[in-house]
């Protein structure tokens, strides 16, 4: 009975040993490590698992989670202990990232740093729930009404989304804003081998506690890197919150200058650091005349793709952004100049392609490949377009 | 596990059959015993419908020695049916020369001769007292068959996954089903000889 006993209780985070894990279950431990303690959430394929794992486990740890009648009320339960202190977070998928999106534009507006896994599936509307696509890409960028500068992050593989949840949250905390990180249904579902790292190779960021004493506290002080420090409520210092526009103190204003500087820090915040901001994986560009531009589990099969390619001697190589908004501009117009041909694979009928054409050099050709039946695109489909291209 | 240079030494598992034959759950173990106790890059997918029992299910895997670009299947090099409905949809998908292991008792049309057709599911419910190991004795047959996965790697496998209380049966159904593949395998060289001759 003792050895049943250890079996049951046997530690949940094993450092450095191959674990064969899911991407959600590694989205759930990427969130446990980097400190998450409250989740609300609503149950929805293909993300449940994430709901259900911390449903287990954050207990464990002295945290909380709590499932909520709807995910309007999810989002709007970690706002809650977001602004209480804790490291808040939820996870769904398009439907419910869609109800989120009124609440969502609250966190933007009211700076309240919360991580929202969004493990996408086909859309719109209730889509196809077991079947993997990216259709939600402009939805986190543009989802909310108003002028807003939102952080996206895209893992493409289960260690990566361990990696990119805790990076997730410590964005979310550095910058105090909502950080969406889109998984899909092939990642969320997908058994890889992963070694955990150990809690001392973590970066963990928690956002910085005002120092002045609490009569001087400006809760969203504009300061020189637009980043402010953060109290939480019950730690005596007093400040108003609310979705109107509002200036250093929280209070609703009208004044010109002030709502003008409130929605610059907004834009600042995260186009100030696009330096900290870019995180794109480069691969065989160097010498490349085409630049095959894919995120997510679209990019696994880009990368086996430009192998079989230069077996056959295109000059091809892949960026994939692993932070997708705010958008790699940089880099992705560095490359441009150096290509003639952009192919963009994506799991819907052309999104982020917009983006790659929008930096359009000179008559560099940008084309699709799109597939939106559910399933992966091939590495042998993105060959075949190559080789439709160049004959 | 033969390689080529393009694909990176990668060798392509399908086991299907019906919903609630246990085939996802084997897929995870075989991935795991190659993963982990093996030291290979995995990766597992799948696809099921949303029945509990029956409906069409199957589980992926991707084993190789490098970094494993793109996790789904493209041609496979080993595929597992437990149904007719299964071997008549995969059958397309295994490569010339890979290997077909079928249920000879479910599956009574073979597309073709060069398939191991073994009792998996009859000698779980004979042998060990109950069907619902057959996915752990096909699972057994297909490491012995294949030759990729060693025995012990197999076992560990599933004594780690095994349900408390279980653990006898699991090793039971491991050892049926080493045997069931080693004896095939066995037959299937002596076959092989002879036609070569």
């Amino acid at each position: 009975m003792a050895e049943v006993e250890t079996k049951r209780k046997k530690s949940f985070y094993k450092e450095n040993v191959p674990l064969l894990m899911q991407g959600n279950e590694a989205c759930a431990l990427g969130a446990l490590a980097a400190g998450c303690r409250f989740f609300a959430g609503y149950p929805i394929t293909p993300s449940t698992e994430i709901a259900e794992i911390l449903s287990r486990l954050l207990p464990r740890v002295g945290g909380k989670f709590i499932q909520m009648e709807d995910e309007i009320a999810s989002i709007a339960a970690i706002i809650g202990a977001s602004i209480a202190g804790a490291k808040a977070m939820t996870s769904t998928s398009g439907p419910g990232y869609s109800l989120m999106q009124e609440n969502l534009g609250y966190a933007y507006m009211a700076e309240v740093p919360c991580v929202i896994v969004n493990v996408m599936r086909g859309g719109p509307s209730t889509g196809l729930p077991t079947k993997v696509a990216q259709g939600d890409v402009m939805q986190s960028k543009w989802g909310t009404h108003g002028d807003y500068f939102p952080i996206v992050i895209v893992p493409s593989s289960v260690k990566e989304c361990f990696d990119y949840t805790v990076k997730a949250f410590s964005l979310s905390e550095e910058y105090r804003i909502p950080v969406t990180v889109l998984s899909d249904e092939v990642l969320g579902h997908m058994r890889e081998i992963v070694k955990l790292p150990s809690q001392e190779e973590l970066n963990i960021v928690t956002v910085p506690k005002p120092y002045e004493p609490p009569e001087w506290y400006k809760h969203f002080e504009i300061t020189p890197d637009f980043r402010s420090p953060m109290a939480s409520f019950g730690e005596g210092y007093r400040f108003h919150l609310t979705g109107l526009t509002h200036d250093e103190y929280g209070f609703p204003t009208a004044s010109k200058t002030e709502i003008v500087r409130k929605l610059e820090k907004l834009r600042l915040k995260t186009m100030r650091h696009l330096d900290e901001l870019t995180d794109v994986r480069v691969e065989m560009m160097d010498d490349a005349h085409i630049m095959i531009f894919a995120y997510g589990s679209t990019a696994r099969a880009a990368r086996q793709a430009i192998r079989m390619a230069r077996k056959r001697r295109f000059k091809v190589g892949l960026i994939q952004p692993r932070i997708i908004w705010p958008f790699p501009d940089q880099i992705v117009r560095e490359y441009l100049e150096r290509v003639d041909l952009v192919i963009v694979p994506e799991l819907n009928q052309g999104q982020i392609i917009r983006e790659v054409k929008r930096l359009r050099y000179r008559h560099v050709k940008i084309i699709g490949l799109n597939r939106f039946d559910g399933e992966l695109i091939t590495p042998q489909q993105i060959l075949d377009k190559l080789k439709e291209e160049r004959h | 596990m033969k390689k080529t240079e393009e694909d990176n030494g990668r060798y392509e598992i399908r086991l299907s059959g019906s919903g609630g034959q246990g085939l996802v759950l084997a897929g995870v173990i075989l991935a795991e015993a190659m993963g982990v106790y093996e030291g290979k890059n995995v990766t597992q997918t799948q696809s099921y419908g949303p029945e509990a029992r029956g409906g069409a299910s199957r589980s992926d895997i991707v084993i190789s020695d490098g970094e494993i670009y793109y996790p789904k299947t493209t041609e496979l090099d080993l595929l597992l049916c437990l149904t007719q409905e299964s071997c008549d949809g995969y059958f397309g998908d295994l490569k010339e020369e890979g290997l077909l292991i079928v249920d000879s008792d479910r599956v009574r049309q073979l597309p073709t001769q060069k398939a191991h057709a073994l009792p998996f599911i009859n000698t779980a419910r004979e042998k060990v007292g109950t069907p619902v190991v057959a996915n752990v004795v096909s699972l057994a047959a297909v490491a012995a068959i294949s030759g990729i996965c060693s025995r012990e790697s197999i076992e560990n496998a599933v004594l780690d996954r095994a349900p408390l209380g279980t653990e006898e049966k699991n090793k039971m159904a491991c050892d049926l089903g080493f045997k069931l593949g080693l004896e095939s395998r066995r037959i299937w060289s002596e076959k092989k000889i002879a036609f070569d001759n």
